[in-house]
């Protein structure tokens, strides 16, 4: 196998998959919460707004992923103001965010001078470009984000669950969710080093939903969903290694036959035990 | 002795629309009380006034002698069934363990010793054995006891009950009525009912609520004081003593 061998030889591509695998346990971690708690669209309007912290960032010359973080903890704590509001039409809102987030960052990016091939990675994607030392950056992001859910999973699945409820406890509801859409946030950034800002909810949402098929828990959900991801991802950067094609739209096709495989083979099993 | 709920001349409106109108009404420590009255006559407006999460437009309300706000920790609470996903991955359990939520309960997992203090109300439910399965795979009552037990969790000095035996056969009724005389002795209970059913059997004092409030004690609930709420066409039911 050339992708193994390569994996032997070549060092970008190990650190190409340790990238994907990082990001697809991070996915694996919060994107339960984002598929039971149905803000999928929500976190898809945070992903996309990304993009204008990541050309402003690359119009002044810092670094583009310290963009994509501010900007998302931006977009969140303000989409999910929006949401906590109860204004009319939060859908519209989120939808305007959404395209003039990428407006800006186009917009950015058009007017930095000198050559713009990074914009195609950071819609779509390439994990064979990841930078060194983003493995320990994301490592380091990712036990952060274990360690916080391990503090507030409790009061947070109270909140998902009957908010109302929580409230009544003395749970701190609205912290707790623009808490979870922060974290959403961080996440989203780090998927899309694997597959690029467009593509970002498929790798968020499809390996959870498909471990909500299977799982009896949160937790169960999060650990088939982290396997889930971590097999599309490296399953994906192989094939496209093998094919030589986009490493980031093979992840997320893959992503969604196993959704659909996931999905037909639970529908047999209910007809044959039924 | 003070009452365990104080309701003092409330109003409350929805945009303009009087929901309630002046209703006062007063259960003593230990009271059971049973509220009664058309759909939109304001009972669960009321119910939510009593947990704070309205406030009163005019008028007070006192549990133990504080706001609902700062009483919330003494207050249980049944919903009205279902208002969540029953797909929600969780167990019974795991439900039922919310209830003990709150001040030095709030972070990190749920540890042994957390898990077993639920052992009892399971008990007193009847759901010991359902204690493992998955929320979607109970039925109607089942799942009713389950929200029942997260309440009866937090220990509460007050439980505030909206319909719950809307989901329940009339055999399961009656079992939950009597199990909730049997919480009397320990707490005061106000239970939501959309009709009479079996509830004067079991409680001490009848609230029929539509807009205004008219208190009775169960004695004195009588064919006229119905049809004055509801109507000429409601039949008495199951209502002897």
């Amino acid at each position: 196998m050339d992708f193994i061998n390569a994996l032997f030889t070549q060092s970008f591509l190990r650190q190409a998959l340790l990238v994907g695998v990082l990001a697809s346990l991070a996915g694996g971690l919060v994107g339960p919460y984002v598929v039971v708690r149905r803000i999928g669209y929500l976190a898809g309007g945070i992903a996309h707004t990304v993009l204008a912290g990541m050309g402003i960032a690359y119009f002044i010359g810092s670094s583009p992923i310290v963009g994509a973080f501010v900007c998302a903890i931006v977009a969140a704590l303000l989409i999910g103001s929006i949401s906590l509001s109860g204004v009319d039409q939060e859908d519209t809102l989120i939808g305007a965010l959404w395209a003039v987030g990428m407006a800006v960052g186009v917009l950015f990016i058009s007017q930095t001078p000198g050559y713009n091939a990074n914009l195609m990675s950071y819609l779509f994607g390439n994990l064979l470009l990841s930078s060194e030392g983003l493995v320990k950056v994301l490592l380091a992001i990712l036990v952060g984000l274990a360690v916080i859910l391990w503090l507030i999973h409790r009061p947070l699945t109270a909140v998902i669950f009957d908010e109302e409820f929580a409230r009544l406890r003395g749970v701190p509801t609205k912290f707790l969710y623009l808490l979870l859409l922060c974290l959403v946030a961080v996440t989203v950034v780090l998927l899309l080093q694997a597959v690029g800002l467009i593509m970002v909810i498929a790798l968020l949402t499809l390996p959870a939903a498909l471990a909500g098929h299977h799982a009896r828990s949160l937790a169960g959900m999060m650990l088939i969903a982290a396997i889930a991801g971590s097999v599309f991802t490296i399953g994906g950067l192989a094939l496209s290694w093998q094919a030589d094609l986009p490493s980031g739209a093979t992840i997320v096709l893959l992503a969604g036959t196993g959704y659909i495989i996931s999905l037909l083979s639970r529908r047999l099993i209910r007809r044959f035990t039924a | 002795m003070t009452h365990a709920i104080e309701i003092d001349g409330v109003s409350f409106s929805f945009e303009r629309q009087l929901v309630l109108d002046n209703v006062s009404l007063c259960v003593p420590h230990g009271g059971f009380v049973g509220l009664i009255g058309p759909n939109g006559g304001g009972k669960s407006t009321l119910l939510r006034l009593m947990l704070g999460l309205l406030a009163p437009q005019q008028g007070r309300i006192r549990i133990f002698g504080q706001t609902p706000t700062q009483a919330s920790r003494r207050i249980g609470y049944v919903p009205q069934f279902a208002r969540f996903a029953r797909s929600f991955p969780i167990s019974v359990e795991d439900v039922v363990l919310m209830g003990l939520l709150g001040k030095g309960h709030m972070w990190g997992p749920w540890r042994r010793r957390d898990r077993q203090k639920v052992d009892g109300v399971l008990e007193t439910l009847e759901i010991t054995h359902l204690r493992y399965r998955h929320i979607d795979s109970l039925s109607g009552g089942q799942l009713q006891r389950v929200l029942i037990a997260r309440a009866l969790a937090s220990q509460p000095d007050v439980l505030l009950l909206d319909e719950p035996t809307a989901s329940v056969d009339s055999n399961g009724e009656r079992s939950l009525f009597e199990l909730f005389a049997s919480f009397k002795r320990d707490m005061t209970l106000v239970l939501i009912s959309h009709d009479l059913g079996f509830i004067s059997d079991y409680v001490d004092q009848v609230a029929c609520l539509n807009r205004t409030l008219l208190s009775h004690s169960t004695e004195s609930v009588t064919a006229d004081t119905i049809s004055q709420l509801y109507g000429e066409q409601v039949q008495m039911i199951h209502h002897h003593h």
